[in-house]
């Protein structure tokens, strides 16, 4: 069963000039098109992985997903209940109860005057529950002690509060948590802490992840089908068998062979022409294309549809 | 083999703080040749930045250095007052950093950027220090770059300014660039670039790079020889193939397992218990020994060798066969 | 993660905000710091001594059976020609006690300025959070008016103020009322800083993902700015209020010594100052010395500790 439709999810930033200034350099307004119609379903207890690199839009549909940002299009489905349309304040207040979020900076996601404690209780307390004993025995979940509730957030490493934070996400029992970048501030070492406690608390509490990273070896490790982002579209989905092994979109290769490998002693890649286009003013037709080794004319004109190649989904005109 | 361009031997920094004397970095020794790229990889304390910060001068007091030596071709260099170590710096060093808006003015366009440092360094006239910087920036890949003299860093994307950043490093012909976390910011296309033309720099010019990052797949790629840093210490080093597929310090070996990696499958992840100690907190003896699977009685009193090329400090290193 | 084993018996008693605080690097630059402790020194001597006033004052200034006219004009430390009374600082022209007079213009200075500045506090911290964590519009409108009001020396603004209000009072109400209007002259013209350093503040803070955490489970723009932006930006506020402090303490005497302030029958240090500027080239100098010497003790101290302050809590600057 699907935990989480997202259908066609589009997300507009206003970037204009002030308007004092616009009026007087007569500029027009500016628009971002930071996530342009998204769709993908997540199911039940799995793990959707979303990668991409800087501007993909992958940290906007995650704030949409939670409801700190609005969608401008489309809808984000979660438990059948549509977040953005349904009228019914209880129902939604319901839904929103079990979603989660784990943030990247593991320093600014916990508010340095409160006690690690307070910390915890509050998605609880927020909506009234009961509190009592629960920081502890979560804090020991996470692999902390229950004494560590009194402290403070400096008093603790990265990798400690990243615990906290994922302490604190478990605290009012959600079913999906959304995982911004949840250990590129970590080191290797603790990386692996984190990961591996991520997976054992998937299977005891039955949660359904949606990851966000731009590290494909982690969302590899982690994910059951994964989402490649390019400029704000979805350009590739796959399970992560066959994204690494047969990946359809030319963006994906590209990824792939770029990043580096442990095991690549002096490779000597060719490496990827370009940069990542200004999504102000994205490129006509695929947004891939000047960059694509084998774009063709179509390309230029013409954006590709996501669509089903194999057991994949890809929005190439040439993909097969 | 060749005179080593750095060569720093027995290094220590120490930074006085109310609570006593830390010791970001004890006793490291390493040299780097000709044309050799040593990468420095440790997590985030392990003092690598600080070892380079060293070399170049550039240590925040009151961290200041407490014992050991720097030499850089062949001259001592880390008892040099602050204007030699100026003139040194940018002349026989070239620094690039994780933020490229740190090593450029953002109210100089990049040509006068590098004509400047190029006339502070080498002896050569204006013109001639505008054709090399046309040189320079052509050599890190900055298309139509005689056109780009007059533009202000801000113009530039993040991957670009990184290039830039390289070229301004290069432009007086240093023997050495330290690099610390070059492409920690980047996205990983851009990352690959960067990388490849750092390789190709240190394969034409014979410049010596000092390659610090956090990313063991980086080092993989770009390093010749690795030298892998744990609280302050050096715990092994030696050529990258050797110290990454059959490292003989626990830590290494750590590290390397606790590295997602497709071949590992969906299994868990090995990892490593604990964290790196923090600077007031560094245990006696060895000091990875409260996370080591493998720590004896005399690990937790004896700090155990020097890590060298060619043998880890540690007491019983791990012994592989060594497949050839 | 800490390796030791935890003990499963009792659990431990947090450790008190206090003792946390006792540890901090705070605490520790301020034992090294002789400026900070003697003004500190300076400052609670002066503030204990005004709230304690009627305890060590020798006579109430205010009490006109306590006055003796005939003690008019006593040089500090000699007795008086007619009573063989002696005044350790000497008195006025009314035979009012130099000393007396002096700690309590204190207690009205310090009040005024104590007052003034925390109204300024609460208007500008109020005004800054909501500006900062809406912005848009709101902020536009605040903003633009701290920003115009900062045009205009405060000094003006106050006295513009009090002008305003002192029209609108009735005659036999006025000298009741000058002390709270001087406040709200002072408070009303030095709210900007703080709304500035606030907003900006604020700016940081919401971005931060401990915010971002808040909202997400659903609680309100009050609570999230009450509760979790607030006592992250209350650092710096901390030390403009004390810089605040000692500028309030000064505007309030520069009003009195315009005689725009606290009126003659219930003087403040800046009222001394006037009254006692009239005898200085007539001789009778320690009636304006000391009044100005305990002013200028009193705000530069004040304006030590919130110097120091502000290195203190500063990171960049560590």
């Amino acid at each position: 069963m699907d935990l989480v439709k997202v259908k066609n999810l589009s997300r507009t930033f206003d970037v204009s000039k002030p308007w004092l200034n616009r009026v007087i350099e007569r500029q027009p307004k500016l628009f971002l098109k930071a996530v342009s119609e998204v769709d993908f379903d997540i199911a039940e207890r799995s793990t959707y992985a979303l990668v991409g690199e800087s501007g993909s839009g992958k940290s906007t549909i995650g704030r949409m997903l939670v409801g700190l940002l609005t969608p401008s299009g489309g809808n984000v489905e979660i438990e059948g209940v549509d977040l953005a349309n349904e009228t019914d304040a209880a129902k939604v207040a319901a839904v929103r109860a079990d979603i989660q979020m784990i943030f990247q900076d593991p320093y600014a996601s916990l508010n340095p005057r409160w006690r690690v404690r307070d910390i915890i209780v509050e998605p609880v307390l927020a909506r009234g529950g009961e509190t009592k004993g629960l920081a502890e025995r979560l804090l020991e979940q996470v692999g902390l002690s229950a004494e560590d509730a009194g402290k403070f957030p400096h008093e603790f490493s990265g990798g400690q509060r990243q615990r906290i934070c994922i302490a604190r996400a478990l605290s009012s029992e959600p079913r999906l948590i959304v995982c911004d970048e949840p250990t590129s501030a970590l080191d290797v070492s603790v990386q692996a802490q984190v990961l591996n406690l991520m997976s054992d608390l998937k299977d005891s509490f039955g949660l359904t992840y949606l990851l966000i990273s731009h590290d494909l070896t982690v969302v590899q490790h982690m994910a059951d089908r994964i989402g490649v982002l390019y400029l704000g579209r979805l350009v590739e989905e796959a399970d992560p068998d066959t994204l690494f092994s047969d990946p359809k979109h030319p963006y994906t290769q590209m990824l792939l062979e770029a990043a580096p490998r442990l095991d690549a002693f002096g490779r000597e890649v060719v490496p990827p022409e370009g940069e990542i286009p200004n999504p102000i003013d994205p490129p006509t037709g695929c947004a891939f294309h000047p960059r694509c080794p084998l774009a063709v004319d179509r390309c230029r004109a013409e954006r590709p549809e996501l669509r089903e190649v194999g057991t994949s989904r890809a929005a190439c005109h040439l993909a097969e | 083999m060749t005179e080593p361009v750095l060569s720093i031997r027995d290094l220590s920094v120490e930074i006085p703080t109310r609570k006593g004397i830390v010791c970001p970095v004890d006793s490291v020794s390493y040299d780097i040749a000709p044309g050799e790229i040593l990468g420095v990889v440790g997590e985030s304390g392990a003092g690598k930045s600080m070892a380079g910060n060293a070399v170049i001068g550039l240590l925040n007091p009151p961290a200041r250095i407490a014992k050991g030596e720097i030499w850089l071709n062949g001259t001592r260099i880390d008892q040099l007052s602050g204007d030699a170590m100026r003139r040194l710096r940018g002349k026989e060093i070239g620094m690039v950093f994780q933020d490229p808006l740190t090593s450029l003015n953002p109210l100089l366009q990049i040509g006068d950027q590098l004509t400047e440092t190029m006339l502070t360094h080498l002896d050569i006239s204006r013109s001639e220090a505008e054709k090399r910087a046309i040189a320079a920036l052509q050599e890190v890949g900055i298309p139509g770059a005689a056109d780009r003299l007059n533009s202000y860093p801000h113009e530039f994307s993040g991957g670009m300014r990184q290039r830039v950043v390289i070229a301004l490093a290069l432009c007086a012909e240093p023997s050495l660039i330290i690099a610390d976390e070059p492409t920690t910011a980047l996205d990983v296309s851009v990352q690959a670039q960067i990388v490849a033309l750092l390789k190709k720099l240190c394969r034409e010019r014979g410049t010596a790079i000092m390659l610090i990052t956090h990313d063991m797949g980086v080092i993989a790629e770009a390093a010749d020889r690795v030298a892998v840093m744990y609280a302050g210490r050096l715990a092994e080093l030696g050529p990258v193939r050797e110290i990454l597929t059959s490292p003989s310090h626990p830590y290494t070996d750590g590290l390397m397992a606790s590295t997602p990696l497709a071949s590992r499958g969906k299994s868990r992840l090995h990892q490593i218990p604990g964290s790196m100690p923090r600077l007031n907190a560094i245990p006696d003896g060895c000091a990875f020994n409260p996370r080591c699977p493998y720590a004896a009685d005399k690990c937790r009193h004896d700090p155990g060798p020097q890590g060298v090329e060619g043998r880890a400090a540690c007491w019983f290193p791990i012994v592989r066969e060594r497949t050839a | 993660m800490t390796d030791t084993p935890v003990p499963k018996t009792a659990p431990v008693r947090d450790k008190s905000r206090f003792a946390v605080a006792m540890e901090s690097d705070f605490i520790y630059a301020f034992k090294r710091s002789p400026v900070a402790i003697i003004s500190t020194i300076v400052v609670l001597t002066l503030v204990l001594s005004a709230v304690f006033a009627p305890l060590i004052a020798t006579t109430n200034p205010f009490d006109p059976a306590s006055l003796n006219l005939m003690n008019g004009f006593t040089a500090p430390m000699e007795p008086n020609a007619f009573t063989g009374d002696t005044f350790l600082l000497g008195t006025d022209d009314q035979g009012r006690d130099v000393f007396s007079t002096i700690l309590y213009g204190m207690r009205i200075s310090l009040f005024v300025g104590v007052a003034a500045v925390l109204f300024a506090m609460v208007l500008g911290i109020t005004l800054g959070l909501i500006s900062g964590y809406f912005g848009g519009w709101t902020e536009t409108i605040i903003m633009r008016t701290a920003d115009v009001q900062l045009t205009f020396p405060s000094i003006l603004v106050a006295m513009l103020i009090f002008g305003i209000a002192k029209g609108i009072t009735p005659v036999e109400y006025r000298d009741q009322m000058a002390i709270w209007v001087l406040i709200l002259a002072i408070g009303l013209s030095d709210w900007v800083q703080f709304a500035r350093v606030v907003r900006s503040a604020t700016l940081v803070e919401k971005s931060k993902d401990y915010v971002a955490a808040a909202r997400l489970i659903g609680r309100k723009p009050g609570a999230i700015m009450l509760r979790h932006i607030l006592p992250n930006v209350l650092s710096p506020v901390l030390v403009i209020a004390t810089i605040s402090l000692a500028l309030a303490i000064i505007a309030e005497a520069t009003l009195s010594f315009l005689g725009v302030g606290a009126p003659p029958t219930q003087p403040s240090l800046g009222t001394l100052i006037r009254i006692g500027q009239g005898f200085l080239f007539s001789g009778e100098w320690w009636i304006l010395l000391f009044p100005a010497v305990t002013l200028l003790a009193l705000a530069l101290s004040v304006n030590l500790l919130g110097d120091w302050l502000r290195d203190a809590l500063n990171p960049r600057l560590r």
